[in-house]
């Protein structure tokens, strides 16, 4: 009997073995994908990493040179308005989230934000473009910013209300309690209080949206000018990126690296300011 | 009268916020309403052979989108496919045999960096690595190798689908029970056994909802899937024929339309890409909800 068992057990223990094995493989595997991506992008895009890149507009094609300085541009222009707009509304649906908790009403909404949040980018550029772009009769940055806004909306939303839920009740009672409105409870102790998450939040969104370019492909549409009108069309660096990289061209494939390495080291940025203000700014009581 | 501006002022905060709230709520039926009402024109037009019409052919004003629903559901199922095994084994790293240390930071750091790269960045570092690959092996078979179509497409698909996967699965994985699993362990288990009899049939809802959130995604992607997937507007025939998206075949060709069936035809499809996505997206919600309740 005693043999057969240590067999037994011997096998379940290779059977162990193999499998933490596998678990290894498939996660460094993983690791290996995100080397490889970070080192074709640097690789390729540091060489067309130079000064024209960022202080010159496109060169028509058949000439070389030229840089990304409209899409860069466009890029801050239509996304600093799209926080602009999406910021305020985020945060106060967000106070309305924490402050209704508990009810109907309240988780509907809870469900609605996270149906928005999935809801394919290019659907976003189609409703836009039907709202916005249809009536005026031409693409502007200001339609892509409103794209991209309601894009921002849910991360803002779900932070600021994941945030302000901590605040304890016993300080807005405190604030209630000496005769201040509920404006003012909100403003100078609800708020204050979750300014770390809100923060979080809002630049959550911003990342999210600083890469996409679908919903943008008919609003804020692409523009080789410099410009710095919203209510024109413009380029920004993702738009600019899919411009060039269905190009047959070697010259514009080598500015959209450039633009890709670009692109991921500031987003890759955001990411590490998101990390340490969550550290640095978690509400504590 | 200040008093008073201090009451006003309340007042319509409180209704501000109210306001935007529901304003948000019914967004997605406003939503919903715009894109119906803009496809009217190619609803009343293509009528319901809209859904299987196999042909889409502007020129001839024939309109069928069987062709860039097939391409959407077979690209988001392989990629999916393909991604399973390596979400659940790093969820599993993450959550079950690495929860904190160093390793575990490089890792969740790597995994991040996947979510932050924009769609078009992954479209255009696939075209030059994965799409080459394909075409290889296509020569090998004795293919036509444009290098791009519904396999190229997936295998870089899958690699943006690991990080949506793996954060919500590898939460659900780390918060099992630790007496179910110490229960395990107590009765002679080695620790893939507790992983395949305990971890994962008792988180089997938490990994499912990790891979309709992943689905839904999956679904929507546009630039990657726009660049990587050959633009051929036929049903397509095996996983490396080139062929379109309904995401895709919108953004290729939205600004191009000429024609208001046309252009409505395109936000039917739009319509249908939307109709899709919330109900896979409510299902991953209502999923997760069932797990926080039984927590």
């Amino acid at each position: 009997m005693m043999p057969r068992d240590i067999q037994g057990l011997k096998r379940r223990r290779a059977k162990d073995r193999i499998f933490s094995a596998f678990i290894w493989c498939l996660t460094i595997s993983c690791l290996l994908v995100v080397t490889i991506i970070l080192y074709y992008l640097f690789k390729e895009g540091i060489s067309s990493i130079n000064w024209a890149l960022f202080s010159q507009n496109p060169k028509p094609v058949g000439e070389t040179g030229g840089g990304i300085l409209n899409a860069i541009v466009g890029s801050i222009m239509v996304v600093s308005i799209a926080a602009v707009i999406a910021i305020p509304l985020g945060v106060s649906v967000g106070i309305y989230l924490a402050e209704n908790r508990g009810r109907k009403l309240t988780e509907r909404l809870a469900v609605a934000v996270d149906v928005l949040q999935g809801i394919p980018s290019i659907v976003i550029g189609i409703i836009i473009y039907v709202w916005i772009v249809k009536p005026t009769g031409k693409f502007s940055a200001f339609s892509g910013s409103i794209a991209l806004a309601i894009m921002m909306l849910p991360p803002i939303i779900k932070n600021t209300e994941e945030t302000l839920v901590l605040i304890p009740r016993t300080l807005k009672e405190a604030s209630l309690a000496l005769g201040a409105s509920y404006f003012k409870t909100t403003m100078k102790i609800v708020l204050p209080g979750g300014l770390g998450g809100i923060f979080t939040g809002c630049i959550i969104g911003i990342a999210r949206i600083f890469g996409e370019v679908a919903p943008l492909l008919f609003t804020a549409f692409g523009n080789p000018e410099l410009i710095f009108d919203p209510r024109k069309p413009v380029d920004t660096i993702p738009k600019v990126i899919f411009t060039y990289a269905s190009s047959p061209y070697n010259d514009w494939h080598r500015i959209a690296w450039g633009g890709s390495l670009i692109l991921v080291v500031f987003i890759i940025l955001l990411n590490a300011v998101i990390k340490i203000f969550e550290r640095k700014w978690r509400v504590q009581f | 009268m200040k008093n008073r501006w201090l009451v006003l002022e309340n007042k319509i905060f409180v209704r501000w916020l109210s306001f935007v709230s529901i304003l948000t709520m019914i967004l997605l039926l406003i939503f919903f309403i715009t894109l119906t009402v803009s496809s009217w024109p190619a609803i009343k037009a293509n009528g319901i052979g809209f859904l299987w019409g196999k042909t889409w052919d502007p020129v001839a004003n024939h309109f069928g989108m069987l062709p860039f629903l097939a391409g959407t559901i077979i690209t988001s199922f392989l990629s999916l496919l393909i991604s399973i095994p390596f979400s659940i084994a790093a969820a599993l790293f993450l959550g079950e045999y690495f929860p904190k240390g160093a390793i575990t930071d490089i890792f969740r750091n790597a995994i991040e960096i996947l979510a932050a790269i924009p769609t078009v960045v992954y479209g255009f570092w696939g075209l030059y690595t994965i799409a080459p690959l394909v075409g290889k092996f296509e020569l090998k078979m004795h293919m036509p190798a444009p290098g791009v179509g519904i396999l190229t497409a997936s295998i870089v698909l899958s690699i943006m689908l690991i990080p949506y996967s793996v954060s919500l699965m590898r939460q659900v994985i780390s918060m099992t029970p630790t007496t179910l699993k110490e229960a395990a362990y107590a009765l002679g288990s080695t620790r893939s056994e507790v992983i395949t009899r305990i971890i994962l049939p008792s988180n089997i809802s938490g990994i499912s909802a990790g891979f309709l959130l992943s689905l839904g995604r999956a679904l929507g992607e546009t630039m990657a899937v726009t660049i990587l997937i050959g633009n051929s507007p036929e049903l397509p025939r095996n996983i490396f024929s080139p062929a379109y998206t309904m995401a895709s075949v919108i953004a290729n060709e939205f600004t191009e339309a000429i024609g208001d069936v046309y252009l409505s035809s395109l936000i039917e499809i739009g319509l249908m890409l939307f109709i899709i996505t919330t109900i896979i997206n409510l299902l991953g919600r209502l999923v997760i909800k069932k797990i926080s309740y039984s927590l």
